[in-house]
């Protein structure tokens, strides 16, 4: 089991002619995953890859049955993409493209919420999403770990790598990279809901960073709704203190951002929090064990 | 990227809004004949880019020139929180009447806009905002629906302010809307917004986060950067493309991935404190996640180039680039330097993880390269990294 990405997943890719595009398809497809198709307006007709390029979302989704699309669009082109999923009511979008300005993502989250929230948006600036053995759509690489009952949420890139690495011979059920970015569309606690919900997982890696205040909100949700065994890392500990500016972001959400603040508003409900990311696998291996 | 007030306010200026005259001085000399231009009472302001500047003595209120002179010399050169004064402004004095806090921010946690409004304004309302939250208004604006006179008018009269400056505030905070969208910024904050003595409704202060994100679409931005105040070596960088931070320890960091750095940052902190002078690193490093042999010897030239760094860490987890192609990647590195006359001096401690970890270590050990140590774990190569840091290696 796993969440929200399955065997049964058919992805479409948005920006599947581009570089990066056509790199990753490759690999998903390498990986096993069921990509069905590409989306590029200008080359609708054609073939990328062996699989179909579309013009529109709408269209692949309809030609192909595709229910999860993953977007290598550049930054200035992002927001229109994503709209343009939103518009499609595909179930999932994958937006991995790195550098979107915060007003488009601002923007084109208040548009999915307006039309209904039909659209699971991941991202931007993530590494995707991975549930080993079954399907990956992203840049996760899907040869570092094996499937298993463990589930990750982080806003890091390679410090998903590693835990996935590290943690490899328990295996992971899906392991999501929400990105680091200020507006991001699923959030640590959207991911620790669906885990807790998951039958097939039965403890929760949560790997955060300094700023902003999510892994403080996650620990409070954690306190409510987790009883799966979570443990947590988060980097930026000895990281010097930004040139914040300013009263507005004190005033909004009353928390410092910082790595200390983090780890104790989780370790306040019970959360293990490691030092390092190995300790933080050793403490996820001694649970398993445990089990 | 962080405004200067100066900055905020010729912004501001360009969006109609009312900002006293002003004029920015780097020496005591220009400040008298700023002074002298304006006329009357000035208000001397430490042009610095953190708060508590007030409190810590930055800005002064000069009866004329010479008085403004005084002020001058006490208040440039001076520290605030790190942050060394090179430049002031020289403003017109306000007549105050009353006091307003405003700003329109990014509210990550609710994935919106956000505007604060407050009669309370000043030095205070942080204070405010915490034992009086029902002085401060905090109003979502969603980005689909954005701000209009009226309900600029509203967001004023729920934050306190009143019926005689709910006019002037209401055309302020549309035109700082308007800043807001049209500069991609993600922070515009005018603490004091003032009503003056005759009336008018004006920025006092003014501070401006602009979206780096968005500097494909905003050129003209790169006229704020602040060429002075960056350190030379993270111009280097940047002009190599790197993600690079200069920090005040002596162990040199290069890894793949945000993430992974900022741990690696911890990790060797916390090494370094087991060891005579308590090692800890002497910059962020991120090659990203890729780690081609180019930017490995970009990043190793940075990293060489500066005179604190004793001992080199360079931390990888091979994923998309395996750990071989960055071990070869390594090895050309070092070749490249040498061939420009920079060979590495400094002991370097590398950590291979992920895929092809086996195969990359091979390949690196076959090389012996002088002054490289392998490391299997991120932990222990940290711990080593810090020893070879403390003995001067």
């Amino acid at each position: 089991m796993a969440i929200w990405l399955t065997e049964n997943s058919k992805i479409i890719v948005q920006g599947m002619t581009g570089g990066e595009g056509t790199k990753h398809t490759r690999r998903m497809l390498a990986s096993g995953a069921r990509v069905v198709g590409g989306v590029n307006a200008r080359k609708a007709g054609t073939t990328h890859e062996g699989l179909p390029v579309f013009g529109t979302v709408k269209e692949a989704m309809e030609q192909t049955g595709a229910d999860v699309s993953v977007a290598f669009v550049p930054p200035a082109f992002t927001k229109d993409a994503v709209k343009e999923a939103i518009d499609a009511e595909i179930p999932l979008c994958v937006v991995i493209t790195e550098g979107v300005p915060v007003h488009d993502s601002t923007e084109f989250w208040a548009y999915a919420i307006a039309k209904g929230n039909k659209t699971r948006i991941i991202g931007p600036n993530c590494p995707g999403i991975a549930s080993p053995g079954a399907s990956n759509a992203g840049i996760i690489p899907a040869d570092i770990t094996t499937a298993g009952r463990i589930g990750l949420v982080s806003k890091s890139g390679t410090l998903t790598y590693q835990l996935m690495y590290e943690l490899r011979d328990f295996g992971f059920s899906t392991a999501v990279g929400i990105g680091g970015d200020p507006v991001i569309g699923t959030t640590h606690i959207d991911a620790l809901q669906a885990f807790q919900d998951d039958p097939g997982t039965d403890a929760i890696v949560m790997i955060g960073e300094i700023g902003g205040d999510a892994e403080e909100r996650a620990a409070a949700y954690i306190e409510q709704h987790v009883t799966k065994p979570v443990v947590a890392y988060v980097a930026g500990f000895t990281a010097p203190e930004g040139k914040t500016m300013g009263h507005a972001g004190a005033i909004v959400s009353g928390s410092a951002g910082t790595a200390q603040a983090k780890k104790e508003a989780l370790e306040k409900v019970g959360v293990r929090v490691g030092k390092t990311p190995s300790e933080t696998a050793r403490l996820m291996r001694e649970i398993m064990q445990s089990r | 990227m962080d405004l200067f007030e100066h900055q905020a306010k010729e912004l501001f200026a360009d969006y109609g809004i009312p900002v006293p005259r002003g004029i920015v001085a780097h020496t005591v000399e220009e400040v008298r004949a700023a002074a002298e231009q304006l006329t009357g009472r000035v208000v001397v302001k430490a042009q610095v880019k953190t708060g508590g500047r007030g409190k810590a003595g930055g800005v002064k209120v000069a009866d004329d020139a010479a008085d403004a002179v005084d002020k001058a010399n006490a208040i440039l050169g001076m520290d605030i929180k790190g942050h060394t004064v090179h430049k002031v402004l020289v403003e017109e004095a306000s007549a105050i009447a009353e006091e307003y806090y405003f700003s329109f921010l990014l509210d990550r946690a609710n994935r919106t806009f956000l505007a604060i409004c407050s009669a309370a304004g000043g030095m205070e309302i942080e204070e405010v905002a915490h034992t009086a939250p029902d002085k401060v208004a905090k109003i979502p604006v969603s980005a689909l629906d954005g701000i209009d006179r009226a309900r600029a008018r509203e967001i004023a009269a729920a934050g306190g302010l009143p019926e005689k400056a709910l006019d002037g505030a209401a055309e302020l905070i549309e035109k700082l809307w308007c800043a807001f969208v049209d500069e991609d910024a993600t922070l515009v904050e005018v603490n004091p917004m003032i009503l003056s003595a005759d009336g008018q409704v004006k920025a006092l202060d003014g501070k401006v986060t602009l979206d780096d994100n968005a500097a494909f679409r905003q050129p003209e931005h790169e006229a704020y950067a602040d060429k002075n105040a960056e350190d030379p070596l993270e111009a280097k960088a940047k002009e190599k493309d790197l993600n690079y931070v200069k920090l005040d320890g002596d162990v040199g960091i290069i890894g793949n991935g945000a993430g992974l750095v900022m741990s690696t940052l911890d990790v060797v902190a916390y090494a370094g404190e087991a060891f005579p002078g308590k090692p800890s690193p002497a910059n962020f490093l991120d090659i990203g996640g890729g780690a081609s042999a180019e930017v490995m010897a970009a990043g190793l030239e940075i990293i060489l180039s500066d005179p604190s760094v004793k001992s080199i860490f360079v931390n990888v987890f091979g994923g998309i680039t395996s750990c071989d192609a960055v071990a070869n990647g390594i090895i050309s590195a070092f070749k490249l330097l040498e061939s420009r006359g920079e060979a590495v001096t400094h002991p370097l401690v590398v950590r291979l993880d992920g895929n092809n970890a086996l195969l990359g270590r091979q390949i690196l050990a076959d090389a012996a390269l002088p002054r490289v140590e392998l490391v299997d774990t991120m932990d222990d190569a940290a711990k080593r990294v810090a020893e070879l840091a403390a003995v001067g290696a």
